[in-house]
């Protein structure tokens, strides 16, 4: 089953990445955009039908290397 | 720690090409890690052996350090950056021999790309963000040193002003507030960005780092990761020999 993985930095890090974002926004006219954030979204084709053990095994995976704790947190989505 | 009595020979003398030696009268042998997408480890494999050691390139899928006594993570762009900068290269076979030596007292220097990794392995705390600029900055800054009680920082002394290149796009060191609470109560940054009269803070700090930590020790002071690339100026044919002492320190400590 395909699986989504969304990573994104913690509410308290800053993103200056973002911040770009909506500056340029806000050059373009679209001033009711507020904050921007940046994360990452990764989809993984993965074996197994029991969505429970596919689900642990790939939260597994995001606290070993796809994400890093320290300034991120990620969010798992099965379909 | 103590410091040796052989005193400084200060930064502008580079070395005198005579290493330290082990008892058995060979050179120290100190391994430069190569990942795929490292860049400047050729640049460490040769100030290795400037200040007078055997530098002993070792590939990441490898097992051990070949029998060294120190160890260099080099600068570079392992993987491509892909995931995150280091990320990659934190699960690489190699790291496990590096968490060995680094947990047995071994000496570590993770430069650049490498302080990335220790970063991501957990040996020194926090994490990089991309630079408050957004850009990959490559030039000269200034540095002042915080720590020199330390076997990997004894040629240094604390208060001097270092000039070392930087070249990075996520070198933005970040760590929760607690953290970084802890991490200054420990002494444990080695380096800050400064300016040219050793005052910290505005322009002076690159890339938005925290308290403008641009090194950082361990616990145990044995593992030194930092951004700026003390390998690139261990002489004066290349804009100054700052990064000598160092090296220097790294050698002598394999």
């Amino acid at each position: 089953m395909q699986v989504e993985v969304r990573v994104k930095l913690k509410e308290q890090v800053l993103d200056p990445q973002g911040e770009a974002i909506r500056r340029v926004l806000a050059g373009l006219g679209y001033a009711e955009v507020g904050q921007v954030r940046v994360g990452k979204l990764m989809l993984l084709d993965v074996g197994g039908d029991d969505p429970g053990a596919v689900r642990a095994r790939v939260e597994a995976a995001c606290r070993e290397v796809l994400a890093n704790p320290v300034i991120e947190e990620f969010e798992v989505r099965l379909p | 720690m103590n410091r040796p009595g052989t005193g400084d020979r200060g930064p502008g003398t580079g070395n005198s090409g005579r290493g330290p030696e082990t008892p058995a009268g060979g050179r120290k042998r100190v391994a430069v890690v190569i990942f795929p997408g490292s860049n400047c480890d050729r640049d460490a494999l040769a100030a290795v052996e400037a200040a007078g050691g055997e530098a002993v390139p070792v590939w990441h899928q490898s097992a051990d350090l070949a029998g060294c006594g120190a160890v260099v993570l080099p600068g570079g762009f392992s993987y491509g950056d892909y995931l995150r900068a280091g990320a990659m290269a934190a699960h690489s076979p190699v790291m496990a021999a590096v968490r060995r030596h680094a947990a047995g007292g071994g000496a570590v220097l993770g430069i650049c790309n490498g302080f990335q990794m220790l970063l991501e392995i957990g040996l020194l705390p926090g994490a990089m963000l991309m630079n408050r600029t957004l850009r990959f900055i490559c030039r000269d800054v200034h540095l002042r040193v915080e720590r020199d009680d330390l076997p990997l920082l004894k040629h240094l002394r604390r208060g001097h002003v270092l000039r070392l290149p930087i070249a990075h796009k996520e070198g933005n060191w970040f760590a929760a507030p607690d953290v970084v609470r802890q991490v200054e109560a420990a002494g444990a940054v080695a380096l800050r960005y400064c300016n040219e009269r050793g005052e910290i803070g505005g322009e002076a700090n690159p890339n938005g780092a925290i308290n403008a930590v641009a090194g950082l020790v361990n616990r145990e002071g044995n593992v030194l990761g930092m951004m700026p690339h003390p390998e690139r100026r261990i002489s004066a044919l290349l804009g100054g020999s700052d990064g000598a002492a160092l090296i220097r320190a790294l050698v002598e400590a394999a």
